[in-house]
């Protein structure tokens, strides 16, 4: 919409963003730039505001003061589903699936908005409407379960599923969207080793592959991988940014290291 | 036409030895054109045809684009990847631009792999995607006569610049560019062969030594195809799906040998996981698999009959009653009395369709099993459901197999009479040697071993067996598999491990008793299974190890274990078992890659265990490192229970 935005250009900007819950201050005036076609991921302790960060650029919440810019427009009064129109989708930290339907139609789900036909047409199913949806489904097998490796779970309903392909179910149905932005909430928590590293080459590949492309914000207490995948990475604690920067400069970082990585040697052992 | 059609397969006259693989393949692209798929791949989700049109355009292409890069006659060319066409174009390819196909298992380790390319003197790898490219490259500069490495799913391969790296796609590029300057290069190629010319080199298992290299002959691969076909006449209209590894000569015998004389389609699964599904929609007419594949079906339905519920279990086992009583009067080869006939028409539609239906065993005509011993019981247990399940007997030296069981002859403790133009003997002392147009050229740069197998034109298997009244070959265990007591009595573990393994909760047993008093056991439990039966009798658990050595697990086991254990002379009946704390994995050379217990490796080891099992203890301890694949490793301290099997 508008400008076009370059990779490299900000594609979302937060500025001096506050949020309190009563007395509780989640957020202190945080500041961020995200660049197109990055990865940026957030770290900090448990409670450092990480969530509640990703739930106002989402829309689940509307800070109290400071301002979202997304491709320079200014988006604090969007609802959700809005924002999710402007190509920002998101999974969380526990995996909101539906569990009762299958995986594709989870998919297809966060296809949703790229329908054009309303209730009427998609009840005939003719026409315009049969074509429409045979093209999704084009789209959602060549392109989303080829790239998530889950052709044998297509028809199986997401809640008999173990929780490390939960996570892929839903991953897949964020990217359903197309989006501009992706917001991932934890990817990697509850994974085991081998799910890890399936996940973290599956944000590269929509990070990196010309098809996708997708700028990706990650939320991760993994620090191997953050450190790996990340192109800047924020840190957060008690609802202040404390420094922000490349992933070599972080891990040197001495106050990071006091708030956040505790001893040296425990980030060596995750290596 | 349709008359026509559906006509068997007649043995080709002409697998001569002018004969190759690439100037069969040719004539019969030229013959089905695009008329008829020579293959399908289901993608996507849906199943793709490739006809045999294209099926030759493709191989052309690769084999002129492979010369384009400097293949030479006699080059190896090595593929590795999951069972999908480009995989089988870059072997055709390869035998039609004069080269030797060597096939490696996708799950093979970077040892393995280093090992096989470089004694083969492979000069290009065919990958299917990154992993297999990560491999590729590892060794690469480990492998001097290695050229290049070919890859063709670019999923992954974005930031890969390595000069020797070249896309399947670039490869048929060149091809062609070859093909407009010398358009009669790719036939005159394929007619430079002769059928005595070496067409792969195959690596055996091998459960004691390194990998052998197999040296079989276009002839070889031919008239193993031919020879089996004229015992079991395929369809050109018949379907077979190709999901085991290539690097299986089973595999190779039904997808090359075979499937090229009788032009049936092969089919692809979508992938691995999705292997059994695809089988069902495909409804193939004819099945090669070892025991493990058929063991795990046999799994499958005695697990679904523990969840059904009452009803459904009394009518499942009143049809197998009916099923079994059939099937032992056809083993007898006695008639079906008529009132059994009826009965048997209805467990057929009551039961045994919908489970054949569920095991993509329908349309089956004839499904082989070999490689390794199967135990009656799973036997018994398909011919039961009326599936015509054949044993055979062979290696990769013979191509494929040399022995089959006949349609109305078939008894499950042997394993069937030769197939034409082969005899098979038994010598003084007891070992098996065969002679047939497809028996192997040689080992590959093993000159001694090659001595020792290959006497005269006779090939020593290194297996025992003899032949019984009705000619028919019994095949005993390995010679050194076959084992005795302390007090001369001899038993083969095989068998035990095999019955063992009937039970659903046994994915794995591991049998012991070589010159000890009496028999004990080592089973792995099947993980899933067992999980789920602890699930339901609320038992708590997080790990294999935890559940394996829970006191209601020892119990179930205990209970399969008599049951194993029931029609047994005493003697060789399992006295003492333990619930080991992890799986047998190929991956720590417990296993072969065609998943054959390594004993002796177990044996070494797991010596503390089986010390303890002939002990008077009630524990063990374990103090022990695991491996995982990618490197990592686990210190294990647990104990391991010991348990007497109560008679």
């Amino acid at each position: 919409m508008g400008t076009e935005i370059k990779p490299g250009d900000v594609l979302l900007e937060l500025d001096g963003i506050r949020m309190s819950f009563g007395i509780v201050c989640a957020l202190n005036g945080i500041s961020a730039k995200i660049r197109k076609g990055e990865i940026h991921s957030v770290i900090g302790p448990n409670g450092a505001g990480k969530t509640v960060m990703m739930n106002c650029i989402s829309g689940l919440y509307h800070p109290q003061a400071g301002s979202i810019y997304y491709q320079g427009n200014k988006i604090n009064h969007l609802k959700p589903h809005d924002r999710a129109k402007l190509g920002i989708a998101r999974t969380f930290q526990k995996v909101e699936v539906f569990g009762g339907m299958t995986v594709l139609d989870n998919i297809r789900l966060g296809r949703h908005i790229h329908y054009k036909s309303g209730i009427l047409r998609g009840a005939l199913y003719v026409g315009q409407t049969a074509r429409e949806e045979i093209e999704h489904r084009r789209f959602i097998e060549e392109e989303i379960i080829d790239l998530l490796e889950i052709e044998h779970i297509r028809h199986k309903p997401v809640g008999m599923l173990p929780y490390g392909l939960q996570k892929r179910v839903e991953l897949g149905r964020a990217i359903a969207l197309e989006p501009e932005l992706l917001i991932l909430d934890e990817p990697l928590a509850g994974l085991n080793l081998e799910e890890v590293e399936d996940m973290a080459r599956f944000i590269l590949d929509i990070n990196q592959e010309k098809r996708w492309k997708i700028t990706c914000l990650l939320v991760e207490h993994d620090m191997g991988v953050v450190m790996d995948l990340s192109d800047s990475v924020y840190v957060l604690n008690f609802g202040n940014m404390i420094v922000d920067g490349p992933p070599e400069e972080i891990q040197k970082n001495p106050e990071v290291i006091k708030a956040y990585l505790g001893e040296e040697d425990l980030y060596a052992s995750r290596k | 036409m349709q008359a026509e059609s559906k006509a068997a397969f007649k043995p080709m006259d002409d697998i001569t030895k002018e004969m190759t693989i690439p100037k069969l393949f040719h004539s019969q692209a030229k013959k089905y054109g695009k008329d008829r798929p020579a293959m399908r791949e289901k993608e996507f989700g849906i199943w793709r045809p490739i006809t045999w049109h294209d099926y030759l355009e493709n191989v052309k292409y690769i084999a002129l684009g492979l010369v384009s890069l400097g293949l030479e006659e006699g080059d190896k060319v090595a593929m590795i990847g999951d069972n999908r066409p480009e995989g089988l174009w870059a072997e055709m390819g390869a035998l039609c631009a004069g080269g030797v196909g060597v096939w490696l298992f996708q799950d093979s380790l970077i040892d393995e792999v280093k090992y096989i390319i470089d004694h083969s003197d492979t000069k290009f790898i065919v990958g299917e995607g990154q992993e297999e490219v990560d491999k590729a490259i590892s060794i690469f500069h480990d492998c001097p006569k290695l050229k290049k490495i070919i890859w063709d799913d670019p999923k992954g391969m974005r930031n890969y610049d390595q000069d020797y790296l070249i896309s399947l796609k670039e490869v048929m590029r060149l091809g062609r560019e070859l093909e407009a300057e010398k358009p009669d290069l790719f036939e005159a190629l394929i007619n430079k062969r002769q059928g005595d010319d070496v067409a792969l080199l195959f690596y055996t298992s091998g459960t004691t030594a390194l990998p052998k290299g197999v040296l079989l002959s276009h002839y070889n691969m031919l008239t193993m195809g031919k020879n089996l076909m004229s015992v079991d006449p395929c369809r050109e209209t018949d379907d077979y799906v190709s999901y085991l590894p290539f690097a299986w000569i089973g595999e190779q015998m039904m997808s090359i040998s075979c499937g090229l004389q009788v032009g049936y389609t092969i089919n692809f699964p979508e992938s691995r996981e999705t292997a059994q599904e695809n089988i069902r929609e495909i409804g193939p007419h004819v099945m090669f698999a070892p025991p493990r594949m058929y063991e795990q079906m046999t799994r499958t339905v005695q697990v679904k009959y523990l969840d059904a519920g009452w009803i459904k279990r009394k009518i499942f086992e009143m049809a197998s009653s009916i099923g079994y009583r059939i099937a032992d009067l056809q083993f007898g080869k006695k008639a079906i009395p008529f009132h059994w006939k009826i009965l048997k028409w209805l467990a057929h539609v009551l039961i045994q369709k919908k489970l054949k239906d569920h095991l993509g065993l329908t349309r089956v005509r004839n499904a082989y099993t070999g490689g390794a011993a199967m135990g009656p019981d799973h036997f018994r247990f398909f011919h039961s459901l009326g599936v015509n399940l054949k044993q055979i007997y062979g290696q990769t030296e013979v191509a494929g197999i040399s022995v089959v069981h006949r349609n109305g002859d078939i008894k499950f403790d042997t394993v069937g009479l030769p197939i034409p133009e082969t005899e098979v003997r038994i010598t003084e002392e007891g070992e098996i040697i065969t002679k047939s147009p497809s028996v192997f050229l040689g080992y590959y740069k093993n000159p001694e071993a090659t001595e020792k197998s290959l006497r005269d034109g006779w090939l020593y298997s290194g297996d025992r067996g003899f032949i019984d009244e009705d000619n028919h070959l019994v095949v005993f265990d390995r010679t050194k598999d076959v084992m005795t007591l302390k007090d001369g009595k001899p038993f083969a573990p095989q068998y035990l491990e095999t019955r063992l393994k009937f039970s659903p909760y046994v994915k794995d047993s591991w049998v012991i008793g070589d010159r000890k008093d009496h028999i004990t056991a080592v089973i792995c439990i099947d993980y899933s299974v067992v999980g789920k039966w602890a699930d339901t009798k609320k038992l708590s658990y997080t790990s294999y190890p935890e559940l394996s050595q829970k006191q209601d697990v020892y119990d179930l086991i205990e209970e399969q274990i008599r049951k194993a254990n029931k029609d047994l002379p005493e003697l060789v009946k399992v006295r003492k078992f333990i619930n080991l704390y992890k799986e047998f994995d190929a991956d720590d050379d417990e296993l072969t890659r065609t998943r054959k217990l390594r004993r002796e490796f177990v044996g070494e080891k797991y010596r503390d265990i089986v010390d303890a099992l002939y002990a008077e203890m009630d524990l063990v301890h374990i103090d022990t490192t695991i491996t995982y694949e990618d490197g990592r490793k686990t210190h294990i301290k647990t104990d391991l229970h010991i348990r007497t099997v109560k008679p």
